[in-house]
């Protein structure tokens, strides 16, 4: 059981980690920040590749978070056992998981989206993102957790 | 060589009748086209065969956008860390011969050997406003957009000028001016450098039902502009009866800019002067198909975590009894 939970965490993880890393790639900064310099991070100012990263790690995350969800519903594990903060970052996840697929979708060929709706996604995909990164290093600051 | 000259010449001097001409036919048979309702995406057609190099295009181009151009205020504010570049070009708003901010729309000059018979010929250059456009569909903020109408503009108001979109194209197409756009109002010395600028196919003329300007001026009637079906058909039609060749439908996936030439593109390609600014005619992969087919497989990800999970339960159950 425990060994179980340790993977989940650490699929979890790796799997933020390639894709904010991936997710920030797709603004230009990382050349101009030498950080696409540091030899083996090269690959983070090719737009193509971290863009492709970004699609894996978005098909990863989603497989996983419909597994944990569907798992914490098979066992039976009553929804209130999930904390107040376990429920936000659910919110928040569930915000960024659907404004990806938006776009991937308006990514697709013959599909246009309007101008507006396209920076909406994209302002809202950012924050989400970022709100899901301070949020998880406050609960790892102060222990916080997803089910009490 | 010395009868081209003396064409161009010709044609130099009737361009003024050439054009009355061809505003009654041509021009108002495109017109008519443009404002068709149905959601199919427009595209021109470009016959190289035509084109006398006169420029008459580019001129129309930049006249028809000049309240487009940027008007950078200097200094430019600095910029973090130091090799960030200053991309300037007001002061050389004359160039023509290669595309800039100020110049959307050039003339690249190729010879070629037809029938043993050495010809010159010249290419009229600018975005090829591509169906799935990268430069459209990655840039991070929507600075970049594309129209139903099928051309690709980018917002001088949005964009933050990154370049983003020039790295994705696999033209290179758009070029940046510094000193101009939003970056300003936010944090000019860290992130954003200007706007980036291109073709954006006249979309407000075409919001007025009228053609291009480039369309427009051309005394010799190279470009046509319609819904992409029919441009591909009158394109095939006149590469049969030219024996000629087609470049732009397949490239990038397929683009809504058709040219047709009476020589191989690769032979062109090795004729014109490519490099900054002026644009190769290699042939060009997909580049959005990998993302495409990566979506695709998306659809399978909730599904595959479903499965897990219930994988799971039904062997914990089994192992319960
Ligand atoms: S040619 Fe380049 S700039 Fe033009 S639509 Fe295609 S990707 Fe964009
Ligand atoms: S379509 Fe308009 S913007 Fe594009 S090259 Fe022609 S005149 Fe210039
Ligand atoms: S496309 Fe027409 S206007 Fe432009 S250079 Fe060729 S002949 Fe002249």
């Amino acid at each position: 059981m425990n060994t179980t939970k340790k993977t989940r965490q650490y699929v979890y993880w790796i799997t933020l980690f390639f894709i904010t890393l991936s997710g920030f790639a797709q603004m230009p900064i990382f050349k101009r920040y030498y950080i696409a310099d540091i030899p083996g991070l090269g690959w983070l100012a090719q737009f193509y590749v971290t863009h492709i990263i970004h699609y894996i790690a978005a098909i990863v995350l989603i497989a996983f978070v419909i597994y944990v969800f569907f798992d914490f519903i098979f066992r039976g594990a009553g929804l209130n056992r999930v904390t107040g903060f376990g429920f936000f970052k659910i919110a928040i996840l569930a915000g960024l998981i659907v404004t990806g697929v938006l776009m991937v979708v308006k990514n697709l060929p013959n599909i246009y989206f309007g101008h507006t709706a396209v920076i909406v996604l994209d302002l809202s995909h950012l924050s989400f993102c970022m709100i899901l990164l301070f949020v998880s290093l406050y609960s790892v600051i102060r222990k916080k957790r997803w089910v009490g | 060589m010395t009868s081209k000259l003396s064409r161009r010449a010709f044609l130099k001097g009737s361009i003024t009748a050439a054009g009355s001409v061809v505003a009654t036919s041509g021009i108002a048979r495109a017109a008519k086209s443009i404002t068709h309702t149905n959601k199919e995406p427009l595209a021109t057609l470009l016959d190289i065969s035509k084109c006398i190099g006169c420029e008459e295009c580019v001129f129309a181009c930049r006249e028809a956008n000049a309240d487009k151009y940027p008007e950078p205020a200097k200094p430019f504010p600095k910029m973090y860390p130091n090799r960030v570049p200053v991309q300037d070009w007001s002061d050389k708003r004359d160039v023509i011969d290669r595309l800039t901010p100020y110049n959307w729309l050039f003339i690249q000059h190729a010879s070629a050997t037809v029938n043993g018979e050495q010809i010159d010929l010249t290419i009229p250059r600018r975005c090829m406003h591509c169906e799935n456009p990268p430069c459209v569909k990655l840039c991070p903020w929507g600075s970049a957009k594309q129209e139903e109408n099928g051309l690709s503009r980018i917002d001088p108001d949005l964009c933050l000028g990154g370049s983003k979109c020039k790295k994705a194209c696999p033209w290179d197409i758009p070029e940046r001016q510094t000193g101009v756009g939003l970056y300003l109002d936010l944090l000019p010395g860290l992130a954003g450098n200007g706007t980036m600028y291109k073709c954006d196919r006249c979309y407000n003329r075409l919001e007025k039902g009228e053609v291009p300007a480039c369309i427009e001026a051309c005394p010799e009637d190279v470009q046509t502009i319609g819904p992409r079906s029919e441009i591909l058909k009158k394109a095939h039609a006149l590469a049969r009866q030219m024996n000629g060749y087609i470049y732009g439908e397949h490239e990038n996936g397929g683009t809504n800019t058709i040219y047709v030439s009476p020589v191989p593109f690769e032979e062109l390609n090795k004729s014109i002067e490519t490099g900054k600014g002026k644009p190769h005619l290699n042939k060009v992969k997909n580049m959005m198909a990998d993302g495409t087919n990566l979506a695709k497989a998306m659809i399978v990800a909730p599904i595959a975590g479903l499965a897990a999970a219930f994988g799971k339960f039904y062997l914990s159950s089994k192992e319960d009894k």
